[in-house]
C-alpha cells in the first residue's frame, strides 16, 4: 500500500438491483496524482466514480478516503470532506445562470486557491456569459463549467467523468490543458475517459475496467497500445 | 362602476390566493411533492391565532409573530420526520402520506375546538374602507392582504434569487442528485423548504382567519384555491402565482355578482378553461434537467 493515499479502493462490489455492475475493484490513488479510468461502454466507469463520490452504496467492499471508510456517506458529505465531481453529461442546473452554477460549487464553503474570478482566468469565456443560463451555452462551454463548478469547493479530490464525450478535439485539448493545471496546482484527479490516447496522455497511471473488473493496472509511461487494447477489448 | 368595483374586489382577494398558491407552488417546485395538507396548516395556523388571542391576548396581527415561526418549525419536523420518507418514492406515497396529514389534522382540530366555526377579531380595521374613486370602495383589510402577498412574493424571489440557500433551493429542484454532488445535502433543503411553505400558508391562514370564518374542515376549500391559483399562473413562476390569484378572484367575484351560487363555481370554471387552452399555466417556467 502506498504511504501517501488519498484514495483506496478495496474489494468494490456494486449492484443496481440484482444487476451487478462491479466485481470487486480496487485500486488506489496516491496524493497529487492523476490517474485515469479507461474502459469500454458498460466496463463499470461511471459506476466506480459514482460510488466514490458517495452517490451509490457498494453492496461488498469499501472506499477509504484519507484513512477514513467513507463508503456508505452521502455524496454531500463527502463534497464536504473534499471529493468533488464533474458528472457525466454535464448536469449544469438549468435554472441558474452561469455565475450560479458556479456559486452552487462552492456552497460547501470550503476554502483554497478556486474562486469565481480564479475560474474565469481559466476559462475566460465564461467570464462573457456570466448572466447567461448555463443550459444556453455550447456544449464545450458546458464542460467548462462544469469543472469550473466542481473546482468552486477546493477540493482535494476531483472525479472527472467523460469530459471529452461529443466535443471537439480543439476543445478536448483545452480541457486537458485546464486538467494539467487543476493537478499542478496539487489536486488528485481521477478522470474517466474513453479515449485511450487522450487517457494514457494526460494519467500518471491508468486502471483499465472491463466488464466491472480491473483488467490492467500500471504507470502510463510502461504500458503499450498492445497491452491496453487487450485489456480493453478483453481479446 | 359598478363592475370596476367587483373587479378591484377580485384583484385584491387574489392577493389571499397567492398566499395560498405560493407555498404550494414552492413545494412542488423543489420536490415534485402535491401537499394535499396545504390547506389543512392554513386552517391550523387560524387556529393557533384563535390560541395566541385567547391565551396571551394577541392580537391577530401580534401573533403573527408567533405563529409564523410555529409553522415554520412544523413544517420542518413534518418534513423531516414523516414525508423525507417518501420523497424520491414516486408519486404515490407522497400523497398518501399528505393526505392521511390532512385528514388527521381535521379530526385532531375538530377534537380540540369543536366543529363550530370561528373568527379572528381584529377590530374596527375590519370593517374600514377607502373610496379611491367615485363609487369604487376599496376595504382596508383586502388591502392589506394584497400589499402582504406583493410583500411576501418579492421577499420569496430574493430570497431564491439573491442568497445561497435560495440557490440551493433551485439547484435541488432542478436535479437534487448534482445538487448532492455540490455538498447540498436534498433532504435539509426540503426541509426548510416545507417550513417556509407553511410559514407562507400561516400568513395566508391569519388574514383568512380575519377576513372570513373558518371550521376544521376548510382546509381542502382553501387547496382548491391553491391548486387553482397555481394551475392559472404556471408553475414555477412566482409572479404567475400572483397573477393565477388574481385571475381566480375575479373570476369568483363576477360570477358571485351574477349569481351569489356562482362564486366557486366561477373560479373552476376559470381553471378549466384555462387548462383547456394552456395546459402549463400562463407563466410556467419550470425546466427540468437535460
Amino acid at each position: 500500500m502506498m504511504a501517501d493515499c488519498v484514495l483506496i479502493v478495496e474489494n468494490l462490489e456494486v449492484f443496481y438491483g440484482e444487476f451487478q455492475a462491479l466485481f470487486g475493484i480496487s485500486l488506489e490513488v496516491a496524493a497529487g496524482e492523476t490517474v485515469a479510468v479507461i474502459g469500454a461502454n458498460g466496463a463499470g466507469k461511471t459506476t466506480l466514480l459514482s460510488t466514490i463520490a458517495g452517490v451509490l452504496i457498494p453492496r461488498r467492499g469499501q472506499v477509504i478516503y484519507r484513512g477514513k471508510v467513507v463508503s456508505g456517506s452521502p455524496a454531500y458529505r463527502l463534497c464536504q470532506r473534499g471529493i468533488a465531481m464533474v458528472p457525466e453529461g454535464r448536469r449544469i442546473f438549468p435554472s441558474l445562470t452561469v455565475e450560479e452554477n458556479l456559486e452552487v460549487g462552492a456552497y460547501s464553503g470550503r476554502r483554497g486557491p478556486w474562486h469565481r474570478e480564479a475560474i474565469y482566468n481559466l476559462f475566460p469565456i465564461l467570464q462573457e456569459r456570466v448572466r447567461v443560463p448555463g443550459v444556453d451555452l455550447s456544449g464545450g462551454e458546458q464542460q467548462m463549467l462544469a469543472i469550473g463548478r466542481a473546482l468552486m469547493s477546493n477540493p482535494d479530490l476531483i472525479l472527472m467523468d467523460e469530459i471529452s464525450l461529443g466535443l471537439a478535439p480543439l476543445i478536448v485539448q483545452e480541457l486537458y490543458r485546464v486538467v494539467r493545471e487543476v493537478a499542478e496546482a496539487g489536486t488528485t484527479v481521477i478522470l474517466v475517459e474513453q479515449d485511450v490516447t487522450r487517457g494514457l496522455k494526460a494519467a500518471d497511471r491508468v486502471y483499465c475496467l472491463l466488464e466491472g473488473r480491473v483488467s490492467l493496472a500500471g504507470r502510463s509511461a510502461d504500458l503499450n497500445l498492445d497491452q491496453v487494447s487487450q485489456a480493453y477489448f478483453g481479446v | 362602476m359598478q363592475w370596476v368595483n367587483i373587479v378591484a374586489q377580485g384583484i385584491l382577494l387574489g392577493g389571499l390566493y397567492a398566499l395560498y398558491g405560493t407555498g404550494l407552488s414552492l413545494i412542488f417546485g423543489v420536490m415534485r411533492l402535491v401537499n394535499l395538507a396545504h390547506g389543512d396548516m392554513i386552517v391550523v395556523a387560524a387556529y393557533l391565532v384563535l390560541l395566541a388571542g385567547q391565551f396571551l391576548g394577541l392580537s391577530p396581527w401580534l401573533s403573527l409573530l408567533l405563529v409564523v415561526p410555529a409553522l415554520f418549525v412544523i413544517g420542518v419536523l413534518l418534513q423531516r420526520g414523516l414525508i423525507n420518507a417518501a420523497v424520491g418514492k414516486g408519486v404515490l406515497p407522497p400523497l398518501m402520506i399528505t393526505f392521511g396529514l390532512s385528514v388527521i389534522t381535521q379530526n385532531v382540530l375538530q377534537l380540540g375546538f369543536s366543529a363550530d366555526t370561528q373568527g379572528l377579531d381584529a377590530g374596527p380595521i375590519e370593517a374600514a374602507s377607502i373610496e379611491v374613486a367615485q363609487g369604487v370602495t376599496l376595504g382596508v383589510l383586502p388591502l392589506i392582504a394584497f400589499a402582504t402577498a406583493v410583500l411576501v412574493l418579492t421577499g420569496l424571489h430574493v430570497f431564491l434569487t439573491r442568497t445561497k440557500l435560495g440557490r440551493a433551493f433551485r439547484a435541488t429542484s432542478d436535479d437534487p442528485t448534482t445538487a448532492e454532488l455540490m455538498g447540498i445535502n436534498s433532504r435539509q433543503v426540503y426541509g426548510w423548504a416545507m417550513g417556509l411553505s407553511l410559514a407562507i400558508g400561516a400568513v395566508g391562514g391569519v388574514l383568512l382567519g380575519v377576513r372570513t370564518t373558518f371550521a376544521p374542515s376548510d382546509g381542502p376549500a382553501r387547496l382548491i384555491f391553491a391548486f387553482e391559483t397555481v394551475i392559472i399562473g404556471g408553475l414555477g413562476n412566482l409572479w404567475g402565482t400572483l397573477a393565477g390569484g388574481i385571475i381566480l378572484g375575479v373570476a369568483q367575484n363576477i360570477g358571485a355578482q351574477v349569481n351569489p351560487a356562482w362564486f366557486q363555481l366561477a373560479g373552476h370554471l376559470a381553471t378549466l378553461a384555462l387548462l383547456a387552452f394552456r395546459p402549463t399555466g400562463l407563466f410556467a417556467r419550470t425546466r427540468e434537467a437535460g
